[in-house]
């Protein structure tokens, strides 16, 4: 954890600071938000659109159909990613292009890609979850609290 | 020698008696691509992995400095360089397959100057007759050190900058044709408390204005008496913060002799933000761009300040702030 706001700063330093932060490009936040609703939902209206598919040409229900469908939108991401085209969508859609599953596929595939030269077992395979591994981690971790809490509520809250 | 504390001024005005630079494809694209003695289409370099890539830049920019310079690497008495890898490696191994005594250096971005800096020094005591000095950087690789892996997703903040792939190396000598290297001002570690490494610039602005005022102050100097200043990868965050900081405090510098190698180097339009960073940076650019131009007759007299964040990816997780450090150097070609 950071421990800058522990740090005293000097006047000097403050002052700078404050000067700095003026100058500083700012983040584009309302246009960036913008961006990431349309292109976020776009990725998820071509999900929509891969599920239909699933489930009118082949024998799938709408619950199983999101498996194929999931599958089929990490391969384009992967795709994509090995194109070297995904981070220059992502550079344009910030959000809109990490929070959908191929966002996820994307972490898990440039780190595969970026340590490929250090070989497949300390390189690709060590650092494959570099980026995705705290994801998987504390989404495992908050499924069960939030799993434990319902299993305390139904068994002895009586609900 | 020694004027004030930490400047030196070379008596023996050791030459800059060729150099050499080599880039890569996004620097072939930029704005100073004619002034690249080789430039690469491909960001492999016909290599396995970036790393060897980045060692083959040094190598080649070194190269092209002993053949410009009509030496043979044998004469070469030492090569003073670094990059931003761990422990050195690319300008490490590029040494072993030069077989020049070496002396690896780490500045971060500043190390083009650092590397002048001293080289300078060793020529001006006769410590050497050749000596080559350099820097590189290679995107890839470096953005594989410090941040994501190069295909991922992550939206860079408008503060960030792009590290260029490229390598300077310049052959000094105690004698022969060419501009001089006058002076120089070693920097001080400066850290004003900033956290954030995608803006760099802003961090490393007061270490460069801090030495640009010590080399000034020691020199007795006015800023008017050198036609440029030029810091080495401030970007346009940092560029403008120095400036006010430089007003600030009363030091009347011209916003017209005032100029950043990172914004110079790329050319509208191309995606890198806030300008370009890296030791390959300034030294590709000052070896190259900004010395044709004074061989031309541009200008006779600039100051070159080579700036560098002197954190690393671990530092930066740990929650360190980022010591930034500049280095101040002299060039003079022509005139009196």
């Amino acid at each position: 954890m950071s421990n800058n706001q522990k740090k005293e700063l000097t006047p000097v330093q403050q002052e700078y600071q404050v000067l700095q932060k003026e100058r500083e490009t700012k983040r584009p936040v309302a246009r960036n938000c913008i961006k990431a609703f349309f292109i976020g939902g776009l990725i998820c209206l071509i999900g929509q659109a891969i599920q239909f598919f699933y489930i009118f040409f082949f024998n799938f229900t709408e619950q199983t159909a999101s498996h194929p469908t999931v599958g089929t939108l990490i391969f384009i991401a992967m795709l994509l990613t090995g194109f070297g085209v995904y981070d220059r969508l992502a550079q344009f859609a910030g959000a809109g292009s990490a929070v959908p599953i191929t966002g996820f596929g994307n972490a898990v595939i440039s780190a595969a890609i970026e340590h490929r030269t250090e070989g497949f077992v300390l390189g690709v395979g060590g650092n494959m979850f570099k980026l995705a591994g705290s994801v998987i981690l504390f989404g495992v971790f908050s499924a069960f609290v939030v799993a434990t809490i319902k299993t305390i509520l139904i068994q002895w809250g009586g609900f | 020698m020694l004027a004030g504390h930490r400047t030196w001024v070379f008596d023996q005005k050791p030459v800059i008696i060729s150099t050499g630079t080599v880039g890569g494809p996004f620097e072939a694209n930029g704005m100073l691509a004619n002034d690249f003695d080789l430039l690469h289409s491909d960001l492999w370099l016909k290599q396995d992995t970036y790393e060897q890539a980045h060692r083959v830049l040094f190598e080649e920019a070194c190269q092209k400095a002993m053949e410009k310079g009509g030496l043979r690497k044998e004469q070469v008495q030492f090569l003073l360089g670094g990059d931003l890898i761990n422990q050195m490696t690319p300008t490490s191994f590029a040494s072993g397959t030069l077989g020049t005594p070496y002396l690896g250096l780490f500045g971060a971005c500043s190390t083009s100057m650092e590397g002048l800096a001293l080289g300078a020094y060793i020529v001006n005591t006769k410590g050497a007759k050749y000596l080559l000095t350099g820097a590189s950087s290679h995107n890839a690789a470096v953005e594989k050190q410090f941040r994501y892996p190069t295909e991922y997703g992550a939206q860079k903040p408008p503060t960030s900058q792009w590290t260029v792939t490229g390598a300077g190396a310049a052959l000094l000598s105690d004698e022969g044709e060419g501009p001089h290297v006058t002076s120089a001002t070693i920097g001080r570690v400066v850290d004003m408390g900033l956290t954030d490494p995608l803006n760099m610039g802003g961090a490393m602005a007061p270490a460069a204005v801090d030495t640009i005022e010590a080399h000034l102050r020691e020199r007795n100097l006015d800023p008017s008496y050198y036609d440029l200043i030029v810091t080495g990868d401030l970007g346009r965050v940092g560029h403008e913060v120095s400036l006010d900081l430089l007003k600030k405090h009363g030091t009347p510098i011209q916003e017209e002799q005032y100029k950043d190698c990172g914004l110079m180097i790329y050319r509208e339009g191309q995606p890198v933000l806030a300008g370009a960073s890296g030791p390959g940076c300034s030294a590709t650019v000052v070896y190259g761009h900004l010395l044709n131009r004074m061989k031309k007759g541009e200008f006779k007299r600039m100051l070159v300040v080579a700036t560098g964040a002197l954190l690393s990816p671990l530092s930066f997780q740990q929650g360190e702030t980022i010591p930034c450090i500049a280095h101040a150097v002299s060039i003079e070609y022509g005139g009196e």
